[in-house]
């Protein structure tokens, strides 16, 4: 059913010289280019961190394991995000709606805990004018979080639209797109948590 | 994307949680600083690559996506690799 589901949304799409559905192929040029901005700011850190000849231990200043859980909420959200596209694909649209609702909800408490984590970290004085530690860290996880905002903004608006029944086991593009990004943003933490967090 | 059946979502799931645990652990190790590093890159290298083609689907898309994504991760590569080798390797 699902393969059926497959082929018929493929016969409904506006023919493309990719073969990939124009909306995809943007999303993925767009990821392709937010490879390169967060190459960018993850390589920064690495040629600071090599050039400066000391750096705190990251475990002494922040909450390794609060971030591991929400690190673990993140995965959580992946999965319940690619749990939609299959649902929609098999047509059962009231698992769609549960699993976007549960995305949404999962990419929430991923915001909220950084945010609490900011907070104790700045009364505790690690702000990011303390060392360059500091300035490194809150410009990647900052820039990361803001992404995880636009990511919920743009996943509030899709939700919105599967409980409005505007998406079909034909025509669910959006739920396809949106998921790429939030995959995206779940694999760029991933990174960020290893690096950051546990070197 | 080709025609292909779901994969095993919470399979890969558990993986990927098995190794945030593994992960966090192999840390907190007493190993020699360059065995550590390496260790943390290809775990995490190895969820990144999990979520990349299975949750983004890029083991079922064409190939022509695969050559996209790969020159954009080899570019960053090379950003990466000057960058370290400016400070890693002697100067003249």
């Amino acid at each position: 059913m699902a393969n059926h589901a497959i082929a018929h949304e493929h016969a409904l799409e506006p023919p493309s010289a990719t073969g990939i559905p124009h909306d995809k192929m943007g999303m993925w040029v767009f990821l392709c280019s937010e490879v390169m901005f967060f190459t960018g700011l993850i390589g920064s850190y690495i040629v600071l961190r090599f050039a400066s000849p000391t750096w705190p231990h990251p475990g002494n200043t922040l909450n390794i394991w609060l971030t591991a859980f929400n690190t673990f909420i993140l995965i959580c959200s992946s999965v319940t995000m690619v749990k939609a596209l299959a649902s929609v694909r098999d047509g059962d649209l009231r698992k769609l709606k549960l699993f976007l609702s549960l995305t949404l909800l999962f990419g929430a408490t991923f915001l909220s805990i950084q945010a609490y984590e900011y907070r104790h970290l700045l009364h505790e004085g690690f702000n990011p004018h303390v060392s360059l530690f500091g300035s490194v860290f809150y410009t990647t996880t900052g820039f990361h979080g803001f992404h995880v905002f636009c990511g919920v903004v743009c996943m509030s608006f899709v939700t919105g639209k599967a409980f409005l029944g505007k998406y079909t086991q034909a025509h669910h593009q959006g739920v396809e797109t949106i998921g790429l990004y939030w995959h995206f943003v779940d694999l760029v933490w991933i990174i960020l948590f290893t690096i950051i967090y546990l070197f | 994307m080709t025609e292909h059946k779901h994969p095993n979502y919470m399979g890969i799931f558990w993986i990927l949680l098995s190794v945030t645990v593994v992960e966090v652990g192999y840390s907190t190790l007493k190993v020699p600083r360059p065995i550590l590093i390496l260790g943390l890159v290809s775990l995490a290298g190895f969820k990144a690559l999990l979520v990349a083609l299975y949750f983004m689907h890029l083991k079922f898309e064409r190939k022509s996506l695969g050559v996209i994504v790969a020159s954009t991760l080899i570019l960053g590569a090379i950003l990466v690799s000057v960058g370290i080798g400016e400070h890693v390797l002697p100067r003249p």
